[in-house]
């Protein structure tokens, strides 16, 4: 009996927290669509039901999921302060090389200073050294040569004084082209390694 | 005869070095799948047990819960570029978190225990929709792609 009391209390109270469970799409800040979100049965797995529509929420919870048009405005007075509490997007810095060598352009060089003063500014800041080649060769030498082109840009920025405990590298090799080309094309465009500051 | 067991000894050392260093780098890399970029109290870090008050710049790991209490905020990058903003009186543990960085595949899974948090995805939910999943008590969101904010029992 007691047992059965406290049965029908917990789940009361699990019904009650449920009730207000939701999801709610935001736009991308330039207003367009941002993408989707699907609702999945926390069991199953199931889709039951996707959401596209920026400003729109899903109640979740209680079997069916009911969507509802919010409008900016009120998405704006509900969630304003947890949107404007986001951390900045990362920004990019994509640096050059003079053919065949490790020494970056004088054009990068000048990127090289701003990129500098940003981590400086930034707050909580890190940095990601990604290298990427053109499609000469094969992909397994790409990716490796990519990664090598990180570490040389990445020890450069330690001797430029930024501590090595903020810099991670990667490479992505050949899957990332700024200029679409067919296999084996030499484009100096592709062969670039890209800073990202987060 | 000597000079055999010198080499033996030598490669043991050099074998024993690379095992440690390979770990070492290793564990690195594993453990830091973001950092906090702004914090405002009262904002913890709940991990292996312990409670670590939220700083700009504190590395966070996978198995971590961001906890805050009235009036607390946290936002954390991830590796792969999400971006999470938590508003007061919240409870978010960070399940799972892989990353490649050569193929851009992944795995991230968020509880949302309670409390709200706004989610900008990054790399993995692009490279791989649904892989980046958001759990609710009652629900499973598949993220594809998108910013939104999720709100549980308050």
């Amino acid at each position: 009996m007691i047992a059965r009391l406290l049965l029908i209390v917990v789940t009361g109270i699990g019904l009650a927290a449920c009730a207000q469970d939701r999801v709610v799409l935001l736009p991308n800040p330039d207003g367009s669509s941002s993408g989707a979100v699907a609702v999945l049965d926390a069991e199953s797995g199931a889709e039951q039901a996707v959401i596209s529509e920026s400003n729109t929420e899903a109640k979740l919870g209680g079997g069916s999921v009911k969507t509802a048009t919010l409008g900016a405005e009120a998405v704006g007075e509900r969630y304003g302060g947890l949107i404007e509490g986001l951390p900045k997007a990362p920004s990019l810095y994509t640096l050059y090389f003079k053919e065949g060598t490790a020494e970056v352009t004088d054009a990068s060089r000048l990127e090289l200073a701003t990129l500098l003063a940003e981590v400086n500014e930034r707050s909580g800041a890190e940095v990601q050294v990604t290298g990427h080649t053109d499609t000469v060769g094969k992909a397994e030498d790409n990716d490796a040569l990519s990664i090598r082109r990180a570490e040389e840009v990445a020890a450069m920025l330690v001797r430029v004084g930024l501590s090595e405990d903020l810099i991670v590298t990667a490479g992505r090799g050949e899957r990332e082209l700024v200029v679409e080309t067919a296999d084996s094309v030499d484009e100096p465009r592709n062969r670039r390694v890209v800073v990202t500051v987060r | 005869m000597k000079t055999d067991i010198l080499t033996r000894s030598f490669l043991r050392v050099l074998v024993l070095a690379f095992l440690v260093l390979g770990s070492i780098t290793t564990s690195a890399f594993a453990a830091d799948i973001g950092r906090i970029k702004k914090a405002k109290g009262p904002a913890f870090v709940e991990r292996a047990g312990e409670r670590i008050s939220a700083e700009p710049g504190l590395p966070i790991e996978t198995h971590d819960v961001l906890v805050t209490e009235a009036g607390g905020r946290i936002a954390v990058t991830f590796a792969d570029n999400s971006r999470y903003s938590v508003g007061p009186k919240s409870r978010i543990s960070l399940d799972s978190f892989e990353f490649d960085t050569t193929s851009h595949k992944g795995v991230f899974e968020t509880s949302v225990e309670s409390g709200t948090v706004a989610i900008i995805s990054g790399q993995i939910a692009k490279k791989t929709p649904d892989a980046m999943k958001v759990r609710t008590p009652t629900s499973i969101l598949g993220v594809r792609g998108t910013r939104f904010v999720v709100e549980v029992g308050q």
